[in-house]
C-alpha cells in the first residue's frame, strides 16, 4: 500500500503516457492531458516519464501517505501542503508514513501532475494504467478516486530525490489569451470565407463542458456553410458528414456554433465535420485552460508546428538533465 | 473519386476515400489500411479504418509528415490493384425489437424528436416507406451489415446494410441528443445501424435491444475473455429477431457464461456479393442458422 485518499478533489484520475494502439475501436489514448507536466513531474521525483501519476482537476485532492515518498505537483498552480505546510510547485519534496498531503485554492492553470516515487501501482490494461473514465476503463477500478481508496504505489528506486526544480523558464503553461495554433484542413473547404476568416479573428471563450473528452467554445460568430447537396450516409444538417474517425485535437462544429477540440478521451469518430487540428505541442496547453477563458485561434503551417514540437521537446530534454 | 488526403495537425493524416457512404468506399478503408498495418511502420501509432475514410496517427518526431504522406500514397496504390477480398466472420446478434426498455427511454425523450407522436420504430417505417412495424423490423433483419467502423466509444460497432442504395434504410438524428441511452440498444442514424456498447448518451434513433454484451472491460464475460472489445471493421453481422422469453434467456446465459455467440468464418468477395447480392446474402444467413 502506498497512500489512503481522505477526500477525491473532484475528478482526480490515475494517468500515465497513456494507451495508444485501439483507437480503431474506439479506445481512446488517455493519458495525461498536459504530457508535458506529467513528464516533469515524474523526472523530479526519479520516475520513469511514463511511469502513472494524479491528475487533479481544479481542485485538489487530500491524502494520506502509508509510507516514505518523494512527491512533486506540476503542471497547474495548485499549491500543495505536507500537514498544512506549503511546499513549492514544480519541486520534489518528501512526504513521511502517515503525513498527509493536500492543497490550496487553484491559483492558474487548471490540471496538476501529483508524481509520487515509484508511480502510482493499479493494475496496467491494454498496455497503461492510464483511467479511460467513458469506459470504465484502466485507472483504480475503472473510475475517479473516492473518499477510503487505498492505493498502491509502486518501489521506488534510489534515494530521495527532494529538492529538485524546474526552472521558471520551463514551466510550460498557456498565456491570457491562450493561443491555440492550428493546422486548417479536413473539411476546412466546407465553410466560408467569411467563416474561415471570422474564427481565426474572433476571441472565443471556454465553456463549461470542458473535459478530458474535448473542450468546448463559445462566443464567437457562427460559422456557415457552403451550400451543398449532402451526400448518401452524411446527414441532413450541413456540418455533418459520413461519420468518420476524428484526430486529436480535431476541431469540429456541428449546427456551426460551438467548436469543440477533441483531447485524450476522444470520442473516436462520429458525423460532424473538422475545420482543423490544434497541432502537437499547444495540446497540453488545452489541459490547463479553465471555463471562460479567452482563447484566440491561430493559423500556422506544418513547418511552423514541427518547429514549436522541436522546441517543446528540447524543453523536455533540458528537464531530463537537471541533477 | 480519388481519395483527399489532409493533414490533421502535425500528427495525424486523414484520408477521404468518397464523401458518400458505400460498400467500395468501406473496402478501399478497410484494404488501405490493413496494408498500412502490415507496413510495420513503426512510426505510425494508430491505423482507423472508417466508414468511406481512414486515418492514421504518427510520431513526428521519428517520420515527417510529408514523407509519411508519400508512404500512404505509395500504400494507397498498391493496395488498389488488390482484390476487395477479405477473410472475415459473420455474427449473429439477437436483437428484441420494441423492448420495454429503450421504449421507455425514447419516451422520457419526445420532445428531442422529429415526431413526438409516434416511436422510433414508428418514424424510421413510415418515412422509410414500410407499411407496418412489422415489415420494417423485417427489412432490418433479412439482409446482414457489414461492420464498417468500431467507435465514437469503446466498441461501438457502425454497420451498413448489406444491400443496393435504393433498399438502404435512411433515418436522421434526434433534433437534439438523448442523455441517456439504455445499454446494448440497436440503434439508427443517417444510413447507419449501431449498438451502443454502454450506456450513456446518444442521437441515433432506438429500435430496440440485445441481450448479448459487445465490450466488457472486466473481461469476465465467457466470449470477451481474450479481448475486452467483440466487434472489428469487416465483421459481418445478421439481426435475429427474439421475443421477451429468449431476451431474458439471453441475459441469465450471459451471466451463467453458457452464451456462446453464433459465429462462422467465411471469405468475402466484393465482386461476388455485387453479381447477386440477395442469393449472397441468403447464403449468409443459411451459414448462421443452418450448420
Amino acid at each position: 500500500m502506498g497512500i489512503r485518499v481522505i477526500s477525491p478533489g473532484l475528478a482526480t484520475s490515475v494517468q500515465d503516457l497513456g494507451r495508444p494502439g485501439y483507437y480503431h475501436l474506439g479506445i481512446p489514448i488517455s493519458g495525461g492531458m498536459d504530457r508535458y507536466a506529467l513528464r516533469c513531474a515524474n523526472l523530479l521525483v526519479g520516475n520513469a516519464e511514463n511511469a502513472a501519476v494524479l491528475e487533479a482537476v481544479f481542485l485538489g485532492p487530500e491524502i494520506e501517505f502509508t509510507r516514505n515518498a518523494t512527491v512533486s505537483v506540476t503542471g497547474a498552480n495548485l499549491p500543495p501542503k505536507v500537514d498544512g505546510d506549503i511546499r513549492e510547485g514544480w519541486t520534489s519534496f518528501d512526504i513521511k508514513k502517515g503525513q498527509v498531503l493536500s492543497f490550496e485554492y487553484l491559483q492558474a492553470g487548471a490540471r496538476a501532475y501529483i508524481a509520487i516515487s515509484g508511480g502510482i501501482d493499479v493494475p496496467v490494461v491494454l498496455g497503461s494504467r492510464s483511467l479511460y473514465g467513458l469506459g470504465a476503463l484502466g485507472g483504480f477500478n475503472g473510475r475517479t478516486l473516492q473518499a477510503g481508496d487505498e492505493i498502491g504505489i509502486g518501489e521506488k528506486s534510489g534515494n530521495s530525490l527532494a529538492a529538485r526544480s524546474v526552472p521558471a523558464t520551463l514551466r510550460r503553461m498557456p498565456g491570457s489569451p491562450a493561443e491555440l495554433r492550428v493546422i486548417s484542413g479536413i473539411y476546412w473547404h466546407r465553410i466560408t470565407e467569411e467563416a474561415k476568416a471570422n474564427f481565426f479573428e474572433d476571441t472565443w471563450r471556454v465553456a463549461s463542458e470542458a473535459d478530458r473528452i474535448g473542450y468546448r467554445f463559445q462566443k464567437g460568430r457562427p460559422l456557415s456553410f457552403i451550400d451543398r447537396k449532402q451526400p448518401f450516409g452524411a446527414g441532413s444538417d450541413p456540418s455533418n458528414i459520413v461519420d468518420s474517425c476524428y484526430p486529436y485535437g480535431s476541431i469540429q462544429v456541428p449546427g456551426g456554433t460551438e467548436p469543440i477540440v477533441l483531447h485524450r478521451d476522444a470520442v473516436s469518430g462520429g458525423g460532424y465535420c473538422m475545420i482543423g487540428t490544434v497541432i502537437s505541442a499547444d495540446m497540453d496547453y488545452i489541459g490547463q485552460l479553465q471555463p471562460n477563458m479567452e482563447v484566440n485561434f491561430v493559423e500556422v503551417d506544418l513547418d511552423t508546428a514541427l518547429a514549436v514540437r522541436h522546441e517543446r521537446n528540447s524543453g523536455l530534454q533540458q528537464v531530463r538533465e537537471i541533477e | 473519386m480519388a481519395t483527399r488526403y489532409s493533414f490533421g495537425g502535425d500528427d495525424h493524416i486523414f484520408a477521404e476515400v468518397n464523401e458518400a457512404m458505400s460498400l467500395e468506399a468501406f473496402f478501399t478503408s478497410l484494404s488501405v489500411t490493413k496494408a498500412v498495418k502490415e507496413s510495420q511502420i513503426s512510426a505510425v501509432t494508430e491505423v482507423c479504418p472508417a466508414n468511406a475514410s481512414y486515418q492514421i496517427k504518427f510520431d513526428p518526431d521519428k517520420i515527417k509528415p510529408k514523407d509519411m504522406l508519400a508512404e500512404l500514397k505509395r500504400i494507397e496504390s498498391e493496395a488498389a490493384s488488390a482484390e476487395a477480398v477479405i477473410s472475415t466472420r459473420a455474427v449473429e446478434i439477437p436483437v428484441y425489437y420494441d423492448d420495454p426498455w429503450t421504449r421507455e427511454t425514447l419516451m422520457r425523450f419526445r420532445e428531442r424528436h422529429q415526431d413526438p407522436n409516434s416511436t422510433d420504430l414508428e418514424y424510421a417505417a413510415r418515412i422509410n416507406n414500410f407499411d407496418s412495424i412489422d415489415s420494417f423490423i423485417k427489412a432490418h433483419s433479412e439482409s446482414p451489415w457489414f461492420v464498417t467502423m468500431v467507435g465514437f466509444v469503446a466498441g461501438l460497432p457502425f454497420m451498413y446494410q448489406m444491400v443496393e442504395r435504393q433498399r438502404q434504410i435512411e433515418v436522421p438524428k434526434y433534433l437534439r441528443p438523448r442523455t441517456d441511452t439504455p445499454k446494448l440498444t440497436v440503434g439508427y442514424g443517417g444510413c447507419f445501424a449501431c449498438i451502443y456498447s454502454v450506456r450513456g448518451a446518444g442521437g441515433y434513433q432506438m429500435f430496440g435491444i440485445t441481450p448479448m454484451p459487445i465490450y466488457d472491460p472486466q473481461q469476465s464475460i465467457s466470449y470477451l475473455k481474450d479481448f475486452m472489445v467483440f466487434f472489428n471493421p469487416g465483421d459481418i453481422v445478421k439481426f435475429k429477431p427474439i421475443d421477451r422469453n429468449s431476451y431474458d434467456e439471453g441475459v441469465e446465459a450471459v451471466e451463467a457464461g453458457t452464451f456462446e455467440p453464433v459465429i462462422r468464418e467465411l471469405v468475402f468477395s466484393l465482386d461476388e456479393f455485387q453479381s447477386g447480392i440477395d442469393e449472397y446474402n441468403k447464403n449468409i444467413g443459411e451459414m448462421l442458422h443452418g450448420n
